[in-house]
């Protein structure tokens, strides 16, 4: 649990008259769903971004030289070290 | 101006001069001329509105509730089958907090086949969260479906204005067509609250667990007790704008009556007739129409039926398995009152017609404390 | 580093899907060929869960959660909401799954494209009821095992080509897409978003839970549908078709169907079927593009292969 996307209803007068959002999902850090975790290898990256492209929770960075991967989201599915012509990401066993 | 309308067409006048702008509407027997008259308003540009012809009542509902999702004032009408069609989103409406208006023209709801009127059809629907209103002239119909989107704007709670199907659908009557400035001055645009907006985006209808879910219906009905105060509010309103007096009940020589009756729909002017020609006989018969029955108004039956010799509810459906649906309201509403007799007449399923003297022999069954619990008044065994 | 498509996110991360999802980036792709003036309509499906629970959302835009059978509708009465108040500019989409597209959500799609309404329906295909635990759905392929559909009674009969009954409806725009080529599927949204009309576009998306396959290999996967043929990647604007991607190389749909458990009771005569059923398919679209089908021989070559050897359940004519 992300503590500051929390979004607090004590009751019937803190809701909104349907069920209208009020916060983001960012409030859920799925990474704790992982039993493997994406690892990159920032020698081996030539930079296509494939990673990002295919990332189903959008949880790499690619603003810099290499892929960082943002753990609080990711899910550890292995589609990045899959698609990676390079294998410049490899999946190990995640530490708990 | 006053013109010799349909209650079709004061439907139709109703959903123009309260300036609809989205009627999303499938026809049926006896609405088809409402959606007519509202086509050629829209095609004459009389009317400022997007008439979707939908493929089916289900179609017309999720579509008026998206309109009015996405900030729109919007209509449509139906009756029996298509309204029955309707139900599930009758259910998104009112949890959306869509404020919607629906005519619904009650028609008996097959198998077999009928038009004629009959009110299973909307009272099927009492539980879906909607306000009802059951009215008894075409200058009620109009009246009813203007005042009805502004008490539901205001609570945020969809209307279901219920008309009977041919006696006034058909039937014409003198009805007058309010000042468009007035009712402008009355109910002015739509503003939503809460609504699709990529300026402020939302999610709506998200899934809820059983920790929130609970506290989202308290409060619809909290909402549900606001409104009426909220009508009354209106009615008064009205009355000071346009000079017709609306309440959520309205009493016919109630006061002093000992045997009452319990009316709604167009059985209501019938009955208003059958109590001027019984006191003329010498027995004390008063009535009472229930012309809004969701929210249900305990207080008001209370207070009429407070001291009464009997009551006779006269109910035009059937829940089957249980009672005539009025009765059973009405009884509850009489809880602390064990004494107070209470018969239920089931009468004019189907369209039968209930006349004058149909009601005076169900008063005078209720003077002599006669009554099958129910009587089926009328049924040929 | 650079990057084919938009970079903006409109989607938050801690989503409800699982690992791999192929409806979550249908859903990211599309969204960054929307952008921020759009208002989605989504029924039941998938993406109901998905996005999360009140009061949280993962969209960026607004959503209006709906009953199962009316995204279309809803859509077409948010888009007259919109328009009456002059916001006819904003993207109203109807996003749902297929079996609310293909099966009970059928009629309002029909009406809405048959009026003219102007809506995108975007149905993300991942071929069964998924959302409920994986039942069959009139789009789910010949072949493939479904809780509904256990061997022996697999599904045999054919997915329903909706492009083709939104062709058959006069429909001003319709394409397949692929989440494994977005490239290809942002240029359609794309289009589709500047034509004021209705619009279906149908997205395959795998779903590594549905199609029994481990979910790294999920854009592997539904990458094989469209390089084995099996679905093409084409649009239909005014009746006139056009491949957007197409290929001179015969991979054979065996490569597609054995990387899913979901196809693993399939005989190798049931294979020559559905190998046959990609032939013509794929000879029918050529023939509507107006271009030389390069895979004519693998028609003839599988028609008489399926004609001397065929399972019982499957149609050919006799000679």
């Amino acid at each position: 649990m992300a503590e500051k996307y929390e979004i607090k209803i004590s009751g019937a007068k803190d809701m909104p008259p349907m069920a209208a959002s009020l916060g983001k999902m960012l409030v859920n850090k799925t990474g704790s769903w992982r039993n493997i975790r994406p690892l990159v290898i920032p020698e081996k990256c030539n930079g296509c971004s494939l990673c990002w492209k295919f990332c189903p929770d959008f949880c790499i960075n690619i603003d810099g030289d290499y892929p960082i991967i943002n753990y609080d989201y990711c899910k550890g599915c292995g589609v990045c070290a899959h698609e990676c012509p390079t294998g410049a990401i490899i999946m190990e066993e995640e530490i708990k | 101006m006053r013109k010799v309308i349909t209650g079709n067409h004061a439907v139709s006048y109703a959903a123009k001069i309260a300036r609809s702008e989205v009627v999303a509407a499938y026809p049926i027997t006896p609405q088809t001329q409402v959606v007519e008259k509202i086509s050629s308003f829209c095609a004459d540009g009389e009317m400022d509105a997007i008439f979707i012809k939908v493929e089916s009542e289900h179609s017309a509902c999720a579509a008026c509730i998206g309109a009015s999702a996405a900030g729109a004032r919007a209509f449509t009408a139906t009756s029996s089958q298509g309204l029955a069609l309707m139900h599930e989103m009758l259910h998104w409406a009112a949890n959306a907090r869509t404020p919607i208006v629906i005519a619904n023209i009650n028609r008996a709801m097959g198998p077999p086949w009928s038009i004629w009127t009959d009110q299973n059809d909307s009272l099927s629907q009492r539980d879906t969260g909607w306000i009802h209103y059951y009215c008894e002239g075409n200058q009620d119909v109009l009246d009813s479906i203007i005042q009805a989107f502004k008490v539901s704007e205001t609570v945020s709670v969809p209307s279901l204005v219920v008309l009977d199907a041919f006696f006034l659908s058909h039937t014409s009557e003198p009805v007058d067509l309010p000042d468009q400035k007035l009712v402008d001055k009355f109910l002015p645009k739509y503003e939503a609250k809460w609504k699709l907006d990529p300026k402020e985006p939302h999610t709506y209808g998200g899934l809820t667990g059983p920790d929130r879910y609970y506290e989202l219906r308290y409060n619809l009905q909290k909402d549900f007790l606001r409104v009426e105060k909220v009508m009354d509010k209106v009615h008064q309103e009205f009355k000071e704008l346009f000079g017709r007096e609306y309440g959520r009940v309205e009493p016919f020589m109630a006061d002093d009556a000992e045997i009452l009756l319990v009316v709604s729909g167009t059985i209501s002017s019938t009955a208003k007739q059958a109590v001027v020609e019984a006191r003329e006989a010498g027995l004390k018969l008063g009535s009472l129409k229930i012309r809004v029955f969701r929210p249900f108004p305990f207080d008001l039956v209370k207070k009429y039926l407070k001291g009464k010799k009997a009551i006779a509810v006269i109910d035009r459906n059937y829940s089957f398995g249980g009672e005539g649906i009025f009765y059973s309201e009405v009884k509850s509403a009489m809880y602390d009152d064990p004494h107070l007799p209470i018969y239920s007449y089931i009468a004019g399923l189907g369209g039968r017609d209930v006349a004058v003297k149909d009601i005076l022999a169900i008063a005078n069954l209720a003077k002599e404390g006669k009554c099958d619990h129910p009587t089926w008044w009328g049924v040929k065994l | 580093m650079k990057t084919t498509i938009p970079k903006e996110e409109l989607i938050y991360s801690g989503h409800l899907a699982c690992q791999g999802c192929g409806a979550t980036l249908a859903m990211r792709y599309t969204l960054k060929a929307l952008g921020k003036n759009t208002v989605y309509t989504i029924p039941a499906c998938c993406w109901s869960v998905i996005d999360g629970p009140f009061p949280y959302t993962s969209l960026q835009i607004p959503l209006f959660h709906t009953a199962f059978e009316t995204a279309a509708s809803m859509a077409s009465g948010i888009q007259a909401g919109f328009a009456i108040r002059g916001k006819g500019d904003i993207n109203v989409v109807a996003w749902a799954g297929d079996g609310g597209t293909v099966d009970i959500g059928i009629q309002a799609l029909s009406g809405v494209v048959e009026r003219g309404d102007n809506v995108l329906y975007i149905c993300y295909d991942n071929e069964a009821y998924m959302n409920t635990g994986i039942q069959r759905s009139g789009s789910t392929p010949v072949g493939a095992w479904t809780t509904t559909t256990p061997p022996p009674h697999f599904k045999k009969v054919p997915k329903k080509d909706m492009v083709a009954i939104m062709v058959a409806h006069h429909i001003p725009y319709t394409a397949t897409g692929n989440i494994a080529y977005p490239e290809d599927w942002i240029k359609k949204v794309n289009k589709a978003k500047e034509i004021v009309g209705p619009k279906y576009l149908q997205i395959l998306a795998s779903c590594p839970p549905g199609w029994k396959h481990s979910s790294e290999i999920s854009i592997e996967v539904v990458r094989l549908a469209t390089s084995t043929r099996k679905w093409p990647l084409y649009e239909v604007e005014h009746g006139k078709y056009n491949f957007t991607r197409t290929t001179k190389k015969f991979v054979p749909v065996s490569e597609f169907l054995k990387l899913q458990g979901r196809f693993r009771h399939l005989t190798e005569e049931e294979i020559d079927v559905i190998q046959l059923l990609v032939e013509e398919h794929w000879a029918d679209l050529c023939a509507k593009a107006g271009i030389e089908n390069q895979f004519a021989d693998k028609l003839e070559e599988y028609t008489e292969k399926v004609k001397k050897n065929h399972p019982k359940w499957f149609h050919i004519e006799e000679d």
